[in-house]
């Protein structure tokens, strides 16, 4: 489904502030996969995906989504095979548009977009239904302005939007890290819920080890921009959060203790 | 009634309403702060005055007004997307290449007059009491520019430009080219501005080459007030306060040169209003919670 073939990225190259970010990554994710990234602060978990998502270029590799090697391909292009959802509440929806106008837009991801009216009567019975998923009484507030939302209810919808047009690829950047512990259990759920019910493929990022264990069937840990672990589902069954603290510290030379990993269990 | 200085307002509200709803686009939903404005309003002038002075058809001039704004506009959008030239600087360019642009459109001139000659109020004038005529062709003008824009930004491509003023990144990520996103707002914004340029250049029955100069802070003074007086609390909302603020802002005008100031410091008048409009938290408040005022800028 995806292949990560050997990508780095360099920024500022050559300038005071160079800093290799991705350093030879490889990873191959079958299709319905769903993988949990690990990684201490600057290790290049984000990077990757943005690479993956085409928010900037590779130095050196190349990406292949279903075959298709989408390297050349500028983010919006990308988009039609890859949803996003954000660490940051507010990345992921348009703040001074309604909930239906945010909606319309999502369904439009890898189309072309016309003249022609973008929210259409039949188009706000499928949101209502979608909407219902998530159980927050969105359904009724169509015509809010999504600026009016919590950050938990802007995170859900976010969720909601990047899977309205079912992606070939899910991209997940912690995007609990910001909710306030309830509000992220919440929308975790509403997360493994959405995967399972569209078997979506997943890459999700997360600081909380205890998720990265029991999510999905797969867990890579970055260090330095390099994959340093890359357990499978059998292997992840007999590690236990002490192990992987272990496991960090003997891969990467540095132990975790002051990094927030610790802190999110 | 219709020889006050209010009525002339009012005319002015409406024709210079069409300038005030293309900054709307550009500045507001785009979120591009667009000095292309002040040289794309002249650019409409000139090129109407023009074509009047050579004898054509003040419709045809009207009209061409319109196409070059867009071309104005759509030159600005590719300065920025393909050259990556950051847009306070691409629209600065466009307007001192304008100036020189806009001298050449008028024969070398700063100003051609328009003086006995027929404009499109003249043609009005034959079906329309004349006194309404400037006040019907200006309502019907802003009135249809307003609503065509309610339709588009609702449509699929507006929703698209809409959230690449709000959000580039989502927009992105949600596949909408915002590159072209941006060069059409900015062709649509310039178009309409160089539209009201032609219909203000035959009302004063002048083009001058410095008509154009602050139209920007015009507009935005325009736009403020229209949204604090009307509120921005749907998009219908929003396009008519823009249209009311227009009119607002020419009342106000005419009220302080009543008052007794004189026509040089109205530039620094309206610069001075903006700047207030900025600086009062309760403004900015209300503003909320569409784009911010801190945001335009
Ligand atoms: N746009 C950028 N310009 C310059 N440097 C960047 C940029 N994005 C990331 N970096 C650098 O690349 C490195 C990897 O960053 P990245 O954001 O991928 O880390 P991360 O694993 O997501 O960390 P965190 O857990 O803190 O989110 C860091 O050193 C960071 O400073
Ligand atoms: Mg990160």
């Amino acid at each position: 489904m995806l292949q990560v073939m050997g990508i780095s990225k360099t920024f500022n190259p050559g300038g005071v502030n160079e800093r290799r970010a991705l350093d030879g990554v490889e990873l191959k994710l079958q299709k319905g996969e769903v993988v949990t990234v690990i990684g201490g602060n600057g290790a290049g978990k984000s990077t990757l995906l943005n690479a993956i998502a085409g928010v900037y270029t590779v130095d050196a590799g190349t990406i292949t989504i279903d075959a298709e090697e989408v390297n050349q391909l500028p983010e919006y292009k990308r988009a039609s095979y890859i949803g996003r959802v954000f660490q940051d509440p507010m990345m992921g929806t348009a703040a001074s548009m309604t909930i239906e106008e945010n909606m319309s837009i999502a369904t439009k991801r890898g189309l072309r977009r016309k003249l022609r009216r973008g929210v259409k009567k039949r188009d706000r019975e499928f949101f209502c239904d979608r909407l219902r998923l998530l159980g927050l009484g969105l359904e009724d507030r169509l015509a809010t302005r999504v600026g009016l939302l919590s950050g938990g209810q802007r995170q859900a919808l976010t969720l909601l939007m990047a899977t309205l047009n079912t992606p070939k690829l899910l991209l997940l950047d912690e995007h609990t890290a910001s909710l306030d512990p309830h509000t992220a259990e919440k929308v975790l759920e509403l997360t493994k819920m959405i995967i399972r019910k569209y078997r979506l493929t997943t890459l999700m990022v997360t600081h909380n080890m205890e998720d990265a264990l029991c999510i999905g069937t797969r867990t890579i840990m970055m260090n330095e921009g390099r994959i340093i672990l890359d357990l499978n589902d059998a292997q992840r069954k007999n590690t236990s959060i002490p192990d992987l603290m272990e496991m960090f510290k003997k891969a990467s030379g540095f132990a975790m203790a002051d990094d927030k990993m610790l802190l999110a269990n | 009634m219709t020889s006050s200085i209010w009525f002339g307002a009012l005319e002015q509200g409406l024709l210079y309403g069409v300038m005030v709803l293309g900054v709307y686009i550009t500045f507001r939903v785009l979120d591009f702060p667009d000095l292309t404005v002040d040289g794309s309003f002249t650019l409409g002038g000139a090129i109407a005055a023009r074509i009047i002075v050579e004898g054509m058809d003040p419709w045809l001039g009207t009209a061409l007004a319109l196409v070059f704004g867009l071309g104005a506009g759509l030159v600005t959008g590719i300065l920025h997307t393909r050259l990556r030239i950051a847009p306070l600087l691409a629209g600065i360019l466009m307007m001192i290449g304008l100036y020189s642009i806009n001298l050449r459109v008028m024969g070398g001139k700063a100003m051609l007059s328009l003086l006995r000659l027929d404009t499109i109020y003249t043609d009005v004038a034959k079906v329309a009491p004349s006194d309404w005529a400037v006040l019907s062709l200006g309502l019907m003008v802003a009135a249809a520019a307003a609503y065509l824009l309610y339709v588009f930004l609702q449509t699929e491509m507006g929703l698209a430009l809409r959230a690449t003023g709000d959000n580039e990144q989502m927009s992105r990520s949600m596949g909408v080219n915002t590159d072209s996103s941006k060069v059409l707002g900015l062709a649509l914004g310039n178009g309409l501005v160089a539209l009201s340029g032609a219909m203000v250049a035959q009302y004063q029955a002048y083009s001058d080459v410095g008509m154009g100069i602050g139209m920007i802070v015009v507009g935005l003074a325009s736009v403020i007030m229209g949204e604090v007086v009307f509120g921005n609390r749907t998009l219908a909302r929003t396009l008519a306060a823009v249209l009311i603020g227009s009119i607002v802002y020419r009342e106000v005008i005419a009220a302080v040169m009543r008052m007794g100031l004189p026509t040089s410091d109205l530039k620094l008048f309206s610069a001075l209003l903006v700047i207030a409009a900025m600086a009062s938290p309760m403004i900015t408040e209300k503003l909320k919670p569409g784009k911010t005022v801190e945001r335009m800028t």
